[in-house]
């Protein structure tokens, strides 16, 4: 009982780890900072506009991949432990 | 028939037939193969097949011309429709997987123990699904009547025959590997004009990479501060920082979009497919990439449409076009009743401006910016040919999905689920074919009447979702004592307070004349727009929710057990309706 509900706090931690990344990627500096941010420059982009046309779109990829890959190695961990 | 007629009619039929042989060859023979295509789709297969389920003619054809003129408040779009994928991966898709069944109102009933509960699930889903179908069938018939000059209601027909032929014949499994050659052909017939037309205007074959970069015509200036300043000196908002009703509503608007995307059944459903919870992780990763190859364009091709739009109609500035000297395009485009000049002043000239009293440019409509680019920027006829064959793709394979929605859950989940469970295997798959073809000719008959509120139907079919669906699965996963109650009490509220709020600024039904708080800023709540209050609905929902559940009490502990092995490692057991 104890380690199921770890595998469950440790993807827990995980999920909160790439929502707090989602939301200040695209809420954050794709809507609420993006004023200060479009002082800043990425080639022809201001870097506000650049996060909330482009830059959130890379980053909910790379996180779901990251997380998937996290989770992997968490299912390993756990099911040689229950030896299942 | 001249040579783009030609090339247009070789790519749609060639594509069509395709899918006729993938469908032959992937027929189903079990119930398995007709709602989750046995369960033994590869996370790549289905991340294609998603992407063609998810990108409808809404993304393929609307998405880039909303960004063209909305600029940066367009962006709600762009994050809206992906960020949501996140919110899957993590928060749904796996578990829902895990626990192994073929339907979203199935998964509800076992998770709230209540046949209430899954008839509220399949009435949202049905609501959901066929608002969102009409705009498909109205896409098929709009790409028929324009590129082969087809009459509207045969190309609708000949649309509902393909469609109906491989859905009905392969079910899930048919419409699976379809997808997937739909996504290729989608893929192609979008990004190929793009990396032309980026090539054309800034010497980089990259959209993403184009859209940052100089102009090519030697000037040196980044292609976006030219279009800032072009649009800006019409008396246009700023392209790059329009932010439409401002920060809050495309906050709202954006969430709404986000968590309604998780919890459209018909794209869960597409989870259900693959071998395992580990596969449904990575299969929402996979989905995503091939969803951003078109959404990390479409701004470039926005953006692009607006500035050849500009330079065509105001060659240098200050300088109008000749209406007698107007392109083959804009007369093309004029015939159809989506672009209309009115020469108001008499001059012979088209004066483009943002002040309604001088603009002449009457109507510029959002859809032909993404259909008429290839030829504002003179591409070949063969690349123009391919993007008739990429929007019904679009609009055929999202059609699919969602007819397989909502057979399964009208055969699998109110046949054999509440009314009459004895149901053989055999006749449950005859009545899920049934049951899609009378979906085939309703929503054909839909696309042919559209009625009056088809405009609003995607915002009305992204609210409900967001208010009810989400809400519901994400609190049967992450809290283990919430309850049937409480569940069905919450998707009541949630829908109810969505529907009031859109019906009272757009309507009752979208009806002209019945809103009676009236569609302006003044009396949105918080200047929240309706299209944005799914977000506020899904908020009710869950508060309800956890104010019931104080009063009547946790949910059972079978049902506790049940959530506790949603939430361990594994999941691999295949995918059963029993």
């Amino acid at each position: 009982m104890e380690k199921k509900t770890t595998y469950w706090q440790e993807n827990l931690r995980l999920i909160a780890i790439c929502l707090v990344i989602w939301f200040i990627i695209s809420f954050g500096f794709g809507l609420l900072l993006v004023e200060p941010l479009n002082e800043f420059r990425l080639g022809g982009y201001k870097l506000g506009f650049w996060f909330a046309q482009q830059g959130s779109i890379y980053t909910f990829v790379g996180l779901i991949f990251w997380y998937s890959h996290k989770m992997n190695k968490l299912d390993k961990k756990y099911e040689s432990e229950d030896g299942s | 028939m001249d040579e783009l007629k030609l090339y247009t009619y070789i790519s749609v039929f060639g594509t069509f037939a395709i899918y006729f042989a993938i469908a032959w060859w992937a027929r189903a023979s079990s119930t398995s193969d007709f709602y989750v295509a046995g369960g033994g789709i590869t996370p790549i297969q289905n991340g294609m097949a998603i992407g063609a389920d998810w990108m409808s003619a809404a993304s393929f054809i609307s998405m880039a011309g909303l960004i063209a003129f909305l600029g940066y408040g367009g962006s709600v779009f762009l994050m809206g429709w992906t960020g949501g994928y996140v919110l899957l991966a993590m928060l749904l898709a796996p578990y829902m997987r895990k626990h192994g069944k073929f339907t979203v109102p199935e998964f509800i009933f076992d998770r709230y123990y209540s046949k209430t509960a899954r008839i509220v699930a399949v009435v949202c889903l049905i609501l959901a699904s066929l608002t969102y179908i009409i705009g498909q069938m109205k896409g098929v018939g709009v790409a028929f009547s324009r590129f082969l000059e087809v009459d509207y209601g045969l190309g609708l027909a000949i649309g509902m025959v393909v469609v109906w032929f491989y859905a009905v014949l392969g079910g899930m499994k048919g419409i699976t590997y379809t997808q997937i050659a739909q996504y290729v052909v989608m893929i192609f017939a979008y990004t190929i004009p793009a990396v032309f037309i980026s090539f054309q205007l800034t010497g980089n074959p990259i959209p993403q990479l184009g859209l940052g970069s100089t102009l090519a015509d030697g000037s040196g200036v980044f292609l976006l501060d030219k279009l800032d300043q072009v649009v800006t000196e019409l008396g246009f908002k700023e392209y790059t920082t329009d932010n439409m009703n401002g920060s809050l509503d495309m906050f709202a608007y954006t969430m709404s979009l986000m968590i309604g995307t998780a919890g459209l059944p018909h794209v869960i459903m597409r989870f259900f497919t693959v071998p395992s919870a580990k596969a449904a992780r990575s299969s929402a990763g996979y989905a995503l990439v091939f969803i951003s190859l078109l959404y990390t364009v479409a701004p470039a091709v926005g953006a692009m449409a607006r500035l050849n739009l500009m330079s065509t109609i105001e060659p240098t500035a200050g300088q109008y076009l000749e209406y007698s000297e107007r392109p083959q395009w804009f007369k093309d485009w004029e015939k159809t009743g989506l672009l209309e000049f009115e020469d108001k002043n008499g001059d012979g000239k088209i004066q483009y401006s943002a002040d309604k009293a001088t603009n002449e440019m009457v109507k510029v409509d959002n859809d032909i910016m993404v259909l008429a680019n290839p030829a504002i920027a003179n591409l070949p006829n063969w690349v123009i040919a391919l993007v008739a064959a990429g929007g019904l793709a679009a609009a055929l394979s999202t059609a699919a999905g969602l007819l397989l929605a909502i057979s399964s859950s009208i055969s699998h989940d109110l046949m054999k689920g509440v009314l009459t469970p004895n149901l053989s295997e055999k006749n449950e798959l005859l009545t899920g074919r049934i049951v899609m073809t009378l979906a085939v000719l309703v929503s054909g008959y839909l696309g042919l009447n559209p009625p009056g509120f088809a405009a609003g139907t995607v915002a009305l079919a992204f609210g409900l979702a967001a208010s009810s669906m989400f809400p519901a699965l994400m609190m049967g996963i992450f809290s283990k004592t919430m309850s049937g109650t409480a569940a069905i009490a919450g998707m009541c509220s949630g829908i109810g307070v969505t529907m009031l709020y859109v019906f009272q600024h757009k309507g009752i039904m979208f009806i002209p004349g019945t809103d009676f708080l009236g569609d302006m800023g003044a009396n949105w709540f918080f200047g929240i727009s309706p299209n944005a209050f799914g977000v506020v609905g899904a908020l009710v929902n869950f508060g309800v929710a956890f104010v019931v559940l104080q009063f009547t009490g946790p949910a059972p502990k079978h049902v506790q057990d049940l959530v506790d092995n949603m939430r361990k490692p594994g999941g691999t057991s295949a995918v059963s309706g029993h």
